[in-house]
């Protein structure tokens, strides 16, 4: 049977759902123990959050003033060294995971799944390529597996559990080469987060600019979804990066897309493949969008906006 | 200042890719193939180090095939100094990719690496973070800034939460993001004179690297296709449609 160790994501204040989907994927491995490890300079709070989640048996906080920003050289060294008493190591396959986790599987001499999206056995598993237009079944070799889990793909467990938490001492050398500056949080404020939303909308170039992009934001919070973009909108400047959808931006799941004058480029369409419903508007009815959209529109984004929110508020 | 770049041979990404009949991979055989456009955008940021009079000496190198030459002369047109082909027509994943690479480091000591910060064909986004684990340097991935000071790199990274910079001791491998530069397209004559530059060509036995123990493909087969839905004619018709369906 696995014994299973999950890094957690947080942002030193609170748990990312992206946790709660890992352990969805490790329940899927069938596990005799799943184990949740909180990498923070204060992991208390985090780590009653992960104790809270269905299947998990032990927390362990790990805390340390060099994990005040979670930086990949140096947790590798710490998750390395507490690696040895597990069959496999799972992070979210955010940028967070991405990161440092590859860092890891370099360091124990193993590959990494990235992206896990199905199980299919202790050490077989899907994975998308080509932008998820071919899905591959990897075996992993002999040796612990160490992966990172597509979000989009497991439903977040539910806080029906009650793990041990345990303080746990990390003795190894911690690197000083890399040094946190900063962080600035992009555009969409207080809106629901993009990769948890059940509704999101999103606009393209087709937008036009900046100022017209309002238009998304009003719409978006009149039905309260969260906002997405997509490349060619970002680089145009009219949002902020952290909006991009795609497969260079993030891979959501909600249960209803937006799609407003973007015209459905693979890439982009990597970003919401398990979306539930697709809704697109485009002036051009052979935009590619239109191939996997539930429901489309020909029309003008900048009239059928308002449209939609009078057609809403209709009784 | 020394840089070393790594290009990786990929399927175009605008091809709409094909998966073989009999589940065992993807064809290639016909279509066209270019630069991973992470790892130009890797490039065209080592030129304008040198530009800059940051950097003296841009080396290019792949892991791959005859073939991938043409990906080192069009990193050679756009102003790259030399070329490496680790020459190999096994299949090359990424922990034996970034193995080669550390064997390079070693060779050309260079105080900077700059790698793609995903190859587009096997979407891994391991490479670059294996070498910097492997070498014990510092990383930046996902890299949308790059300021080089004394001994240091600033770098601003593309997260999920917004932008994060770094700070990194050099020497450091730094993965490039889209948001970096926009690669500069090479006019003939530099093309012409790319072809008198040197291409080394090395075997993994040249560089004592052995096949790393990889994941085995066991089947290759097409996404779940989402069809094409309904039409629908009115803004009102769209609010009903999905109010019927309870997603709104
Ligand atoms: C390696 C790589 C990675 C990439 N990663 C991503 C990624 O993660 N995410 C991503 O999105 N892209 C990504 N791209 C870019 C992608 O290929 C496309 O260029 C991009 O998605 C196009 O954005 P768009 O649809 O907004 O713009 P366009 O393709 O220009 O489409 C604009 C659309 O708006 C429509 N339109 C115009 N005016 C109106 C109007 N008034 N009303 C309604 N419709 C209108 C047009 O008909 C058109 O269909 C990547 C590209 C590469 C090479
Ligand atoms: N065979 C290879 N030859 C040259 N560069 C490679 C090779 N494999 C990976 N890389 C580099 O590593 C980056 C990330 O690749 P990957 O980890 O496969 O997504 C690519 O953008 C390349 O810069």
């Amino acid at each position: 049977m696995s014994k299973i160790l999950i890094i957690a994501e947080h942002n030193g204040m609170a748990l990312n759902i992206s946790t709660a989907r890992c352990v969805a994927c490790a329940k899927q491995i069938g596990a005799e123990t799943i184990d949740i490890a909180v990498f923070a300079e204060n992991g208390d709070v985090i780590a009653s959050s992960a104790a809270k989640l269905e299947a998990v048996n032990r927390v362990l906080v790990i805390d340390n003033a060099a994990n005040q920003h979670l930086i990949a050289s140096s947790l590798e060294p710490q998750i390395a060294a507490i690696s040895s008493d597990y069959s496999h190591i799972l992070a979210p396959g955010t940028t967070f995971g991405r990161d440092f986790m590859p860092r890891v599987a370099a360091k124990l001499g193993v590959p990494q799944v990235t992206d896990i999206m199905g199980v299919e056995g202790d050490r077989v598993f899907t994975r998308p390529n080509y932008a998820g237009n071919a899905i591959v079944k990897v075996e992993a070799p002999e040796g612990i597996v160490v992966g990172t889990v597509r979000t989009a793909s497991f439903k977040a467990v539910p806080e029906t559990g009650s793990a041990t938490i345990e303080k746990m001492d990390v003795d190894v050398n911690i690197p000083s080469h890399t040094r946190f500056v900063g962080q600035t949080t992009g555009g969409s404020g207080e809106r629901p987060d993009l990769q948890s939303a059940d509704k999101v909308v999103s606009g393209g170039r087709g937008v036009g600019s900046k100022e017209n992009f309002q238009l998304i934001y009003d719409f978006a919070d009149k039905i309260g979804a969260g906002v997405g973009a997509s490349r060619a909108a970002v680089d145009a400047g009219f949002v902020a990066n952290d909006m991009q959808v795609g497969q260079t931006g993030k891979i959501i799941a909600p249960d209803l897309y937006f799609a407003f004058g973007i015209s459905g480029a693979i890439q982009h369409l990597a970003g919401i493949k398990d979306a539930g419903v697709i809704v697109a508007v485009n002036t051009d009815p052979d935009a590619p969008i239109f191939e996997v959209a539930d429901f489309a529109l020909v029309g003008d984004l900048h009239e059928v906006v308002g449209q939609l929110a009078t057609a809403i508020d209709a009784p | 200042m020394k840089i070393l770049v790594s290009v990786k041979r990929v399927v175009d990404f605008n091809v709409r890719i094909q998966i073989k009949s009999d589940g065992s991979g993807v064809a290639t055989d016909g279509v066209k193939m270019s630069t991973n456009p992470f790892d130009e955008i890797a490039v065209e940021e080592a030129i304008r180090l040198k530009e800059a009079g940051k950097a003296q000496e841009i080396i290019v190198a792949t892991v791959g095939s005859q073939t991938a030459q043409e990906q080192l002369r069009s990193s050679l047109a756009m102003g790259a100094d030399r070329a490496i082909l680790v020459q190999t027509d096994d299949e090359i994943q990424p922990l034996t990719a970034a193995r080669v690479f550390e064997a390079l480091v070693k060779r050309e000591k260079p105080d900077l690496v700059l790698m793609g910060k995903q190859a587009i064909d096997d979407d891994c986004a391991q490479t670059p973070q294996m070498l910097a684990g492997l070498l014990e340097w510092p990383q930046a991935t996902f890299a949308s800034k790059i300021e080089i000071t004394d001994q240091q790199a600033v770098v601003t990274r593309e997260v999920d939460a917004g932008l994060e910079t770094l700070s990194v001791d050099l020497p450091a491998v730094i993965s490039t993001d889209l948001r970096l530069n926009e690669p500069r397209f090479t006019k003939l004559p530099d093309i012409m004179k790319a072809k008198r530059k040197p291409i080394e060509n090395l075997s993994l036995d040249d560089l004592n690297v052995d096949i790393a123990l990889g994941l085995k493909v066991l089947s290759t087969s097409p996404p779940p296709i989402r069809k094409a839905g309904v039409k629908v004619e009115s803004a009102e018709a769209l609010v009903s449609v999905l109010k019927e369906k309870g997603v709104l």
